[in-house]
């Protein structure tokens, strides 16, 4: 097959995203299926203005002067979907440990088991990765980007953040700040425990601890867990229903606001999880036990959970990164086995924004919220669906990718 | 069939294990008891290409009878699908279930003889698990048949197995009855990662190429060696016979030439280059795969399928054109260098050209589940590159191409007449995410049915546990 030039049409195509992606300017979308992911539910035949980059109101017959106007057809509008946990931006290419940023220990092998609550893998975010512009054209506008050991060999791995995911400089939201904890690193959980609590008193010590009591955190550490273990949230990895146990149990006797992450045996634990209002953020296609951890997987993980009255949010535990973008289709298949639509869309939106303590601005469609929007060709968990805009802050984003210029650039001629 | 067999054949000592039909690990695959049955009023997507609506399948005795509107059940037992849809059972080209199995503790660590970067004489038959877990999930996924092989450490990682998908005590009881054996190789990073990194060869893509070659070239002479005891043999079997009738005094006396020793590494590549062995390369890059159709030329043996091909898209019509297949994901990509250049459009570009063969594969005990919609994904997606993809063109990538790649397509892959009758009754459209399989049918009996699953789970790993069950 021959490389073909580019086309007149995907000329256009990019001519006509980049002045919209350069201005900011009122927006209304106009005749949408509306998801607001509120109490008002779906909203058929609906507009969505946005002024400045929030909306601005939610109705009918919305009209603005001067405003770039879109007519959705019908189509469906959701919020921007929030990617999961991810190392976007901190990895372009996973096996390549040039362009790998989000491990805590690469400078320092010989140190791999020492906990570093002070590796802030935000620092290092690049928001011009191609691997961002992959998954922002599938409507993945904002993601939490982690350190790269909550599932390696660490049982602090450092601090995250989310990220707006439109090239923006200033891209991480400061107040979803989190520690990760990992207690799936595959060596003895007493061992791990007996590492968190060595931790935790080095972080609040007594005034009886003298320097030779110090001897796992380093003092930048030392300072930075102790603001998380004061009311700080700290996402564990972690799957055994029992260990979840002792992860609730900890966070209640220090007082912080813990998150599971992975919990393929959570929906055994719904009861407590709900009780102490400590969400989960899972794979949905977690069904096989890769571990002794994981006896329990189950699909109906996402659908026992919500219905126990746990919060729930979805990521891509086996590529977060690249293909974070599979959370929707992970979203579909949870559907498909029992969880309420509202709900799935729930975990890709507003649930993660609240979880990550930026529930007030980002993961809905009301007035106020951020207008982080993406309207699709279909229902958006469907595989054969495809993001047709996706809007960052009232922007519209360029729909083209490294991926799609590969596409254009081999696209055979049509039969 | 191989040349070297059958040249020996006659003489009753071609037990080199070459021969599928020689398989010194034959199956006991039996197809379990099954009623006649007719699936009426489906969408049928038969994996030939065609699409049915209305229809119905009769199976009895195991095969597929017929397909077709109105068929008469004829004592049969009548499922009525009530508009749901039917398809082939799924074929899954590329995976390592029972060699990588759950859990995946150190111990079940069976898939790469990462000792040797040419390791053809390892089969992935004889590290297959047949308690791994993932096998049923695959089962609820529609899967019927699925070729398990040896990973991608090695250039030439050994032979895989087909199996058909049904719960057995032994490896034996799930294997593919007369299915040829796969050949691994593997281009790129992962061989001269795992030998560059234990300081030898290969360290490059140099290295790796040159270690084909002299694989192949040694297998050439190997097989030499074969046919030079082969002759000498057959003149002294007819110089004694000769003899016999006619004891002319100082004759008969020539002593029998010695048998080669057998080398189980050379012995599958001459299998490979007689075509009784379905060659199977990982390969991303479009330039090594170009490099590797040169290879196949210089030592004779055909491409079944490039897998992972991450660029098949950017070689499509020489794929075609050589009538190798592309098996493919929908959307996997960026976890190395040689994965950078994915399009979702890949699997869409390659079925384009005539005689282009897309194969969606998994690779994966997650993505063997939901073939169908990693098939989706990419009939989406070629769908809005402008290519005229409907479902009953894109099932093929999931059923019948898989087949033909693993050289068992004059059994499975379509549901046409006279074939084993594995077919998976969907609950709606299989090409949506939403769909789940109702009922799986492997040679006409009843495997897998959403309904009524069974309690407790079919692996013995799973029996007894406190968390109980998979699904």
């Amino acid at each position: 097959m021959r490389p073909i030039q580019l086309t007149a049409r995907t000329m256009l195509c990019a001519l006509a995203a980049l002045p919209l992606a350069a201005s900011a300017q009122d927006l209304l979308i106009r005749n949408a299926r509306v998801h607001t992911v509120t109490e008002r539910g779906t909203l058929e035949r609906t507009d969505v203005l946005v002024r400045n980059g929030r909306i601005a109101a939610v109705g009918t017959g919305l009209a603005a002067a001067g405003a770039t106007v879109i007519d959705a057809n019908g189509r469906p509008l959701t919020p921007g979907l929030f990617g999961g946990i991810t190392a976007l931006g901190v990895v372009e290419v996973s096996l390549e440990k040039s362009t790998v940023d989000n491990d805590p220990h690469a400078a320092e092998r010989d140190k791999a088991a020492e906990p570093r609550p002070e590796f802030d893998v935000t620092l290092a975010f690049n928001p011009d990765s191609a691997v961002i512009g992959v998954n922002r054209v599938e409507g993945i506008t904002h993601a939490m980007i982690a350190p790269g050991a909550v599932s390696g060999d660490t049982v602090i791995a450092g601090q995250g953040a989310v990220a707006r995911l439109d090239g923006r400089a200033e891209a991480i939201v400061t107040p979803s700040r989190t520690l990760f904890a990992n207690l799936n690193a595959g060596v003895s959980r007493a061992g791990q425990f007996m590492q968190l609590e060595q931790a935790t008193r080095e972080a609040k010590p007594t005034p009886q601890m003298r320097d030779a009591d110090f001897r796992l955190l380093t003092p930048t550490g030392r300072e930075v867990l102790a603001r998380y273990l004061s009311g700080g949230r700290i996402v564990f990895s972690v799957d055994r229903a029992t260990d979840i146990r002792q992860v609730l149990a900890f966070a209640q006797k220090q007082g912080t606001r813990p998150v599971i992450l992975g919990g393929a045996q959570a929906w055994q634990v719904a009861g407590p999880l709900a009780q102490a209002r400590v969400p989960v953020v899972l794979d949905p296609l977690v069904d096989l036990p890769d571990s002794f951890d994981q006896l329990g997987a189950t699909l109906e993980n996402a659908a026992r959970l919500h219905k126990a009255g746990v919060r729930i949010a979805f990521t891509n535990l086996n590529d977060g990164t690249h293909n974070a973008r599979k959370v929707r289709q992970a979203a579909g298949v949870a559907v498909a086995h029992g969880l309420p639509w509202d709900a799935a869309l729930a975990a890709l939106t507003a649930n993660p924004a609240e979880i990550f303590g930026v529930g007030a601005e980002f993961g809905r469609i009301a007035p106020g919220y951020v207008a982080d929007l993406v309207l699709w060709s279909g229902d958006p968990f469907e595989v054969t669906t495809v993001a047709e805009q996706v809007w960052i802050d009232g922007r519209a984003q360029s729909m083209r990718s490294r991926q799609t210029e590969l596409r254009d650039r081999y696209r055979p001629a049509v039969r | 069939m191989n040349r070297l067999c059958l040249l020996l054949v006659a003489l009753a000592v071609c037990a080199t294990g070459a021969r599928a039909a020689d398989d010194p690990y034959p199956s006991t695959y039996q197809p379990a008891a099954s009623q006649p049955t007719l699936i009426r009023n489906a969408t049928v997507l038969d994996g030939t290409g065609r699409r049915l609506d209305g229809a119905d399948v009769l199976m009895r005795d195991g095969k597929i009878v017929a397909v077709g509107t109105g068929l008469a059940a004829d004592g049969a037992t009548v499922v009525d699908a009530g508009g749901r849809w039917v398809t082939p059972g799924l074929i899954d080209v590329h995976s390592h279930l029972g060699v990588y199995a759950s859990p995946g503790v150190t111990a079940h660590q069976d898939g790469n003889e990462a000792t040797d970067p040419v390791t053809a004489g390892v089969w992935a038959e004889h590290g297959v698990w047949p308690q791994d877990p993932g096998f049923y999930t695959a089962l609820a996924g529609g899967v019927t048949t699925l070729q398990v092989l040896p990973g991608s450490a090695n250039l030439i990682g050994g032979r895989g197995v087909t199996l058909r998908n049904v719960a057995g005590t032994t490896m034996q009881e799930m294997k593919f009855p007369g299915a040829p054996h796969g050949l691994k190789m593997a281009c790129g990073e992962n061989p001269k990662r795992v030998y560059g990194g234990k300081g030898r060869s290969p360290s490059t893509r140099m290295g790796n190429v040159a270690g084909y070659r002299q694989a192949f070239a040694d297998a050439q002479d190997y097989r030499r060696q074969w046919e030079k005891y082969e002759r000498e043999l057959a003149a002294y079997e007819a110089q004694a016979q000769d003899g016999k009738h006619s004891r002319r005094k100082g004759e008969g006396d020539a002593k029998p030439p010695t048998q080669p020793k057998r080398d189980l590494r050379l012995e599958t590549l001459v299998g490979a280059m007689d075509g009784e062995i379905q060659v199977h390369i990982h390969c991303y890059r479009a330039d090594e795969m170009a490099v590797m159709l040169d290879l196949a030329r210089e030592f004779g043996f055909k491409v079944a399928a490039f897998h992972h091909g991450v660029e098949a898209y950017k070689i499509a019509d020489r794929l075609a054109q050589e009538g190798v297949c592309g098996a493919l994901w929908a959307d996997w990509w960026g976890f190395k260098m040689e994965a950078y250049d994915a399009i979702w459009e890949n699997i869409a570009f390659v079925d384009a050209p005539a005689n282009g063969c897309a194969i969606v594969h998994s690779d994966s005990a997650e993505g063997i589940q939901r073939l169908n919609q990693e098939a989706a994904k990419a009939m989406a997606r070629g769908q809005r590159a402008g290519l005229a993809i409907p479902p009953e063109r894109a099932i093929r990538w999931i059923t019948s191409n898989g087949a033909r790649s693993l050289g068992v397509a004059g059994e499975v892959g379509t549901l046409e007449p006279g074939k084993r009758a594995d077919v998976v009754l969907w609950n709606r459209d299989p090409f949506s995410v939403y769909a789940l399989a109702d009922r799986v049918y492997v040679d006409g009996a009843l495997r897998y049915d959403r309904a009524a699953p069974p309690a407790p789970p079919e692996s013995d790993f799973l029996l007894g546990q406190p968390a109980g069950g998979a699904l």
